[in-house]
C-alpha cells in the first residue's frame, strides 16, 4: 500500500511539473510578450521598456525562462504581482481564495457521492417500479441540465422568490460592521472545526473497530462516536462570541452548495445504478439468497460494497464536472473563491493572477485525483498487489 | 489412408457453376449492413429512452432546417430601420417608437415615466406628463412578449431581436459545434488508441502518459484562459474541445477496447497474409473499434455542447449567435432574478440545451446497451 501511494505520489508531481510546462507554453504561444502590454502607453520611454524587458528576464533564452517560471511557481511561491489590483501579490490574493473554493468543492463532492450512492443503491434495487423510473428521469434532468441556467433559477427561487437565503455573495456586509473579526479568520476556524470533527470521528472509528467484533455493536458505536462529537462542535459554537458571524457564513453557503451537490449527484445515481444492477448478476449474490442472507444485507453488504468500485473510478472522471460547475457557481452566487478570481482576472486581463489561479485550480485537480487513487486501492485489493 | 485424402463428395456432384448467380461485392455488403442494422435497431428499440432521445435530436435537426427557410420566405422582408427584424442580431434594437409621457407606466410599449424620459431627453428642460418622446423601442424598455408591428411567437430579447429566430439559429450552431467537436475528439481517440493498443511498448506509454496528463488538466478554466487570450470562434473551439476530450479519457477507453480485438486470431492471420501494420489497424482494427467510437461520439457532443454554453454564458466566445449567448445576454441585462415574468428570455435557451444534451446522452445509453452485451436486459 504505501509502495503504491509513493508511487502515485511520484507520478503526479511529475504531472504537476509538465501541467506547470504547458501553462509556460500557453503564455509564451501569445504574439509578442508580457512587456507589449505597455508599448502602448506613451509615457513610457524607449531605454524604460528595454530594461523592462531585462527585468522580466525576457531577454534570457526560453529553456531559462521556463526554468524560472518553474522554480517561481514551486518553491518560491512567486506567482507575480497582480495588474489589477497593484500591488498585491497573486499568491495572497489566490491563497485567500482558496478555502473557500475547497470548501465548496469538498462539501459538494462528499455530499453528492454520499446521497447519490445511497440512492443509487435503493433504485437499482427496486428495478421497475415508478420509483426508479422517476428517480432516473430526474437524475437524467440533472445530469444533463444546462448548469448556469439551473444555478440561476435556483437563486431566483430561493433567493429571490422564496427569500429565504441572501442573493449570493460570501458575507452580508451590513452584519460584519463592526466586527472585530475577519471574515476569513472565523471561516478558517468554521473549517478547521469540521476537520477536527472528521478526524477525531476517523480515529475514533479505528478504536471501535479494533476493539469489538460484533457487527451491530460496532455500527451503533459509529453512531454514538459522531453525534456526540457533532455535539461537542455545536456547543463550542453556540459559545462562541463569532458564533452570529459564522451562521452568516453558514447561510451564505446553503445555496451554492445544494445547487453544485444536485447536479452531480445525479451522475452519481445513474452510475452506481447501473453498476449495482451489473453486480446483481454475479453468482456470489444468488449464493448468499440461497443461504438465506437477509436481503438488506445483500443489498448494502454483499452487492453495494463491490458496487462502489466502479463509482469510486468515475469520480475521477467526474472532477472535470464538479470543477467547471465550481467555476460557475462562483460566478453566478458571486462567491469569491478561485473560480471567480480566473474569471475576473481574464476580463481584467490580469495575466499573472490568471495564470496562477489555473495553475492552483490545476494543483486542487491533481490532488483530487491522488485521493481518489488512493481510496481505490485502498477498496481494492488487486489494484494494491499490482501496485 | 488415400480415401481420407478426397474431396467429400455429394453435393460438389451436384455443384453447377451455371446455377450461381453472380452477386456483386456491394449488394453482399449491403445487405449483411442491412441485417446488422435491424438486429441492432431491435436492441436500440428496447429502450425508449434511446426513441424519445433520436426524437428530440431529430426535432433540433428540424429547428436547424427550418432557420434558413424561415429567413428565406416568411421572415424575408420585415424590415424595419433598413434591418430585418427577425435578424438573429440586429433585430428591433434600431425601431425608434413615440412614447406617451405618464406617471404610472402601465404599456412600457407606448408609455414612459417622468424620470425615464429625463434621461433619454437633452436633459435641460424636464418633460411634462403627457408629452410624447421619441424612444428606441427594446432598449432601455424591458423585452416584450407580443409583437409590436410582427409578430414574435417567443418575444424579444433585451436588445428587441427575435427570440424564436435567435432559438433555430442556435439549434445550427450547436449541430455544427457538436458535430465538429466530436468527430475531431472521436477521430483522435481513435486513433490514438489504435496505435497504442496495436505497437505497444514505448509509442504506447508516451500516448498513455499523455492521456493521464490530459484527463488531469480541467477543460473549462482552461478554456477560460485560452478565450481571454485569444479570439476563439465556434470552429476553433469545437476543435480544441475535440483534442483535450479525445487525448483524454476516450482514448483509453478506445485502447482497451483495441487491444482485446488485437489478440483476436484474425489478426494474426491478416499479418501472416502479408498486411502492413496500416492495413491491419484500419481494416481490421478500427472496424471493430468503431461501433464503441460511435457511442463515445454521442457522449462528445454532450460535452461540447455544454462547454460552447458555458463558455458563451460567461461571454468568453466570439461567435454570432448561440443559445449560451441568450442566456448570457438576459443575465448581463439584469433578468436574472425576473424567473417567470420574463421566461422567455432564459427557459427556451436553457431548455432547449438542456433537451438537446439530454437527446444525445440518452441515445448514447441506449447504444451503450447495443454495444455492451452485459447492459442488456434480455
Amino acid at each position: 500500500m504505501v509502495k503504491y501511494i509513493a508511487k502515485r505520489f511520484g507520478q503526479i508531481f511529475i504531472l504537476f511539473y509538465v501541467f506547470l510546462a504547458l501553462l509556460f507554453l500557453l503564455l509564451d504561444l501569445q504574439p509578442g510578450d508580457i512587456s507589449q502590454q505597455f508599448v502602448g502607453n506613451p509615457n513610457i520611454p524607449p531605454e524604460a521598456k528595454v530594461i523592462m524587458v531585462r527585468q522580466l528576464g525576457l531577454d534570457q533564452p526560453k529553456i531559462v525562462q521556463l526554468g524560472h517560471h518553474l522554480w517561481n511557481y514551486s518553491f518560491g511561491m512567486d506567482m507575480g504581482v497582480s495588474w489589477s489590483s497593484y500591488p498585491r501579490e497573486v499568491a495572497d490574493i489566490l491563497f485567500t481564495a482558496l478555502p473557500r473554493t475547497v470548501f465548496l468543492f469538498l462539501t459538494a463532492t462528499v455530499l453528492s457521492f454520499w446521497l447519490g450512492f445511497y440512492t443509487g443503491k435503493l433504485v437499482a434495487w427496486r428495478r421497475g417500479t415508478v420509483v426508479e423510473k422517476s428517480v432516473m428521469v430526474t437524475s437524467i434532468f440533472f445530469w444533463t441540465v444546462f448548469y448556469p441556467w439551473f444555478a440561476i433559477l435556483m437563486l431566483w427561487f430561493f433567493a429571490s422568490q422564496l427569500g429565504w437565503f441572501p442573493i449570493g455573495k460570501f458575507i452580508t456586509v451590513e452584519t460584519w460592521i463592526g466586527s472585530p473579526f475577519s471574515a476569513d479568520s472565523v471561516f478558517i476556524l468554521m473549517l478547521t472545526s469540521i476537520a477536527a470533527v472528521t478526524l477525531v470521528y476517523g480515529i475514533l472509528r479505528l478504536v471501535i473497530d479494533r476493539s469489538t467484533d460484533d457487527p451491530r455493536s460496532r455500527q451503533n458505536l459509529h453512531r454514538i462516536a459522531l453525534w456526540s462529537l457533532i455535539a461537542v462542535a455545536t456547543v463550542f459554537w453556540a459559545f462562541n462570541s463569532r458564533r452570529t458571524y459564522a451562521m452568516d457564513i453558514l447561510w451564505h453557503t446553503v445555496v451554492p452548495v445544494l445547487t453544485l451537490t444536485l447536479v452531480n449527484f445525479a451522475g452519481t445515481t445513474l452510475l452506481t445504478r447501473s453498476s449495482m444492477l451489473e453486480t446483481l448478476r454475479e453468482d456470489y449474490i444468488l449464493t448468499a439468497r440461497a443461504k438465506g442472507v437477509p436481503e438488506s444485507t445483500i443489498r448494502d453488504r454483499h452487492a453495494a460494497r463491490n458496487a462502489m468500485l466502479p463509482v469510486t473510478t468515475s469520480l475521477v472522471l467526474q472532477l472535470a464536472v464538479v470543477i467547471a460547475g465550481g467555476v460557475i457557481t462562483e460566478q453566478i452566487f458571486s462567491w469569491p473563491g478561485l473560480g471567480r478570481a480566473l474569471l475576473g482576472a481574464i476580463t481584467a486581463e490580469d495575466i499573472p493572477v490568471a495564470m496562477g489561479a489555473l495553475a492552483l485550480i490545476g494543483v486542487l485537480s491533481l490532488l483530487a485525483h491522488l485521493v481518489a487513487d488512493i481510496t481505490y486501492a485502498f477498496l481494492d485489493p488487486r489494484i494494491r498487489v499490482q501496485g | 489412408m488415400a480415401d481420407t485424402l478426397t474431396p467429400p463428395t455429394g453435393e460438389l456432384e451436384n455443384f453447377d457453376p451455371q446455377r450461381v448467380v453472380e452477386e456483386p461485392l456491394w449488394r453482399v455488403r449491403l445487405r449483411l449492413g442491412w441485417r446488422s442494422f435491424r438486429r441492432n435497431w431491435a436492441l436500440f428499440n428496447d429502450n425508449k429512452m434511446g426513441v424519445v432521445g433520436l426524437a428530440i435530436i431529430a426535432l433540433f435537426g428540424l429547428m436547424a432546417l427550418a432557420h434558413p427557410i424561415l429567413m428565406a420566405t416568411i421572415w424575408s422582408n420585415h424590415l424595419e430601420g433598413g434591418k430585418n427584424v427577425y435578424d438573429i442580431r440586429a433585430g428591433a434594437d434600431s425601431i425608434i417608437v413615440t412614447k406617451t409621457i405618464v406617471e404610472e407606466v402601465t404599456d412600457p410599449l407606448t408609455e414612459i415615466s417622468q424620470i425615464e424620459a429625463m434621461f433619454l431627453g437633452t436633459g435641460v428642460n424636464i418633460p411634462e406628463i403627457g408629452d410624447t418622446i421619441e424612444s428606441p423601442l427594446a432598449n432601455p424598455a424591458p423585452p416584450v412578449f407580443s409583437g409590436v408591428k410582427h409578430p414574435h411567437i417567443l418575444g424579444t430579447d433585451p436588445f428587441g431581436g427575435d427570440v424564436f429566430s435567435q432559438l433555430l439559429f442556435g439549434a445550427r450552431a450547436a449541430f455544427l459545434l457538436g458535430a465538429i467537436a466530436a468527430i475531431s475528439s472521436v477521430a483522435l481517440a481513435t486513433l490514438v488508441g489504435t496505435i497504442s493498443a496495436y505497437f505497444g511498448g514505448v509509442i504506447d506509454t508516451l500516448l498513455m502518459r499523455l492521456a493521464d496528463l490530459v484527463i488531469l488538466i480541467p477543460l473549462l478554466p482552461l478554456l477560460i484562459v485560452v478565450s481571454g487570450f485569444w479570439n476563439v470562434e465556434l470552429t476553433m473551439l469545437g476543435i480544441l474541445i475535440g483534442i483535450l476530450s479525445g487525448l483524454g479519457g476516450t482514448a483509453i477507453i478506445l485502447k482497451s477496447q483495441a487491444l482485446s480485438v488485437k489478440v483476436k486470431p484474425f489478426i494474426d492471420a491478416a499479418r501472416i497474409a502479408g498486411g502492413g501494420h496500416w492495413r491491419i489497424i484500419t481494416r481490421h482494427i478500427i472496424p471493430n473499434v468503431l461501433p464503441l467510437s460511435f457511442l463515445y461520439m454521442m457522449f462528445a457532443v454532450t460535452g461540447a455542447i455544454f462547454t460552447e454554453a458555458a463558455l458563451s454564458f460567461l461571454g468568453l466566445l466570439n461567435i454570432q449567435q448561440s443559445w449560451g449567448i441568450m442566456i448570457n445576454i438576459a443575465h448581463t441585462q439584469g433578468y436574472t432574478l425576473e424567473g417567470f415574468d420574463v421566461w422567455w428570455l432564459m427557459f427556451p435557451a436553457g431548455l432547449a440545451i438542456t433537451l438537446f444534451s439530454a437527446g444525445f446522452f440518452l441515445v448514447g445509453r441506449a447504444m451503450d446497451e447495443v454495444v455492451n452485451p452485459r447492459l442488456r436486459k434480455r
